[in-house]
């Protein structure tokens, strides 16, 4: 019964990520929430790592890779985020409207 | 892991209930540094989760590279982009967020009862346990070789990208004719902040 436990944790985790993705209007938050959705799938690998695939840990070796992924991912967002902020001079969602049409 | 059964539910709850209330207030809270540091309890306490599911090199790794790094890196965005605005409000804001509300309460009622009414085939193998560590190695130099070297050039692409991407760019007025050249990287001079300026907010 474990294993439900951990993937019914990861789904909530997943869906505050996305309920913050879509609803919160500071970039920076919403980089954070893309974290969370990130945790929330290597929780789910590693749970089944865990319980389906214990003897060659394959899901552990994943979840490494999306850890150097997410690592990358927030470094070239912040990098985003402060190009945009010097140009716009805000960090709210909805004054970045410049593929909006 | 050589817990009870009792402590091994005991530790998920406590840790699931810590990992999915700092998660909230991630999201919900107004003030973003206090956003930050409950994003740096929720890595902390899904890493507790990874020692739970056996795992301690991932769970050592995520303290590393989340709380360690990638929150760091938020915080220093934070600092960055500190700018006290009030965002100006968006008329009928409530119904975009109740509607995501709905969504994802939907998505999570979808998924946890696919979770529950799946039968998984959960193996009886022996776990790896302490060798976790040495079977990953073992991983990333047999048959995973070329997705970690692609990770390492990955890493090596976003740091430049990163670099190139949040430095101030130049713009040339005057060509500069006879200065020597030097190998650096040509950017706008930076605007001096007296010390003790005013706040900005």
């Amino acid at each position: 019964m474990q294993l439900e436990y951990f993937l019914i944790l990861a789904a909530a985790l997943f869906c505050v990520g996305i309920y913050g993705l879509v609803s919160s209007r500071n970039v920076i938050r919403v980089l954070m929430s893309i974290e969370l959705m990130l945790n929330a799938v290597n929780l789910n690998l590693m749970a089944f790592s865990n319980y389906l695939d214990p003897a060659e840990i394959k899901g552990q070796v994943f979840a490494v890779f999306v850890i150097t992924i997410a690592a990358a991912e927030a470094a070239v967002g912040l990098a985003i985020v402060l190009s945009i902020y010097r140009n716009r001079d805000t960090v709210d969602m909805e004054q970045f409207n410049l593929l909006k049409w | 892991m050589n817990l009870a059964e009792g402590v091994q539910i005991v530790s998920l709850g406590i840790l699931g209930i810590l990992m999915l209330a700092s998660a909230l207030g991630v999201v919900l809270l107004s003030n973003i540094v206090y956003s930050a540091f409950l994003l740096a309890l929720v890595f902390a306490s899904i890493s507790g989760l990874y020692v739970l599911l056996n795992a301690g090199f991932v769970a050592a790794a995520q303290i590393l590279v989340y709380v360690g790094a990638v929150n760091i890196l938020i915080l220093f965005g934070i600092m960055l982009v500190n700018k006290r605005e009030a965002f100006q409000p968006v008329s009928n804001a409530w119904i975009g967020k109740a509607a995501t509300a709905a969504v994802c309460t939907g998505l999570f009622a979808l998924l946890s009862s696919m979770v529950l009414a799946t039968s998984w085939q959960l193996s009886s193998a022996v776990p790896a346990g302490e060798a976790a560590i040495e079977v990953i190695g073992q991983h990333f130099f047999s048959d995973f070789l070329l997705p970690f070297e692609l990770a390492s050039v990955l890493l090596l692409m976003a740091l430049v990208g990163a670099i190139i991407l949040a430095r101030r760019e130049y713009v040339p007025d005057d060509e500069p004719e006879n200065e020597q050249k030097v190998l650096t990287l040509r950017e706008r001079p930076r605007e001096l902040v007296a010390s003790g300026s005013e706040p900005q907010d």
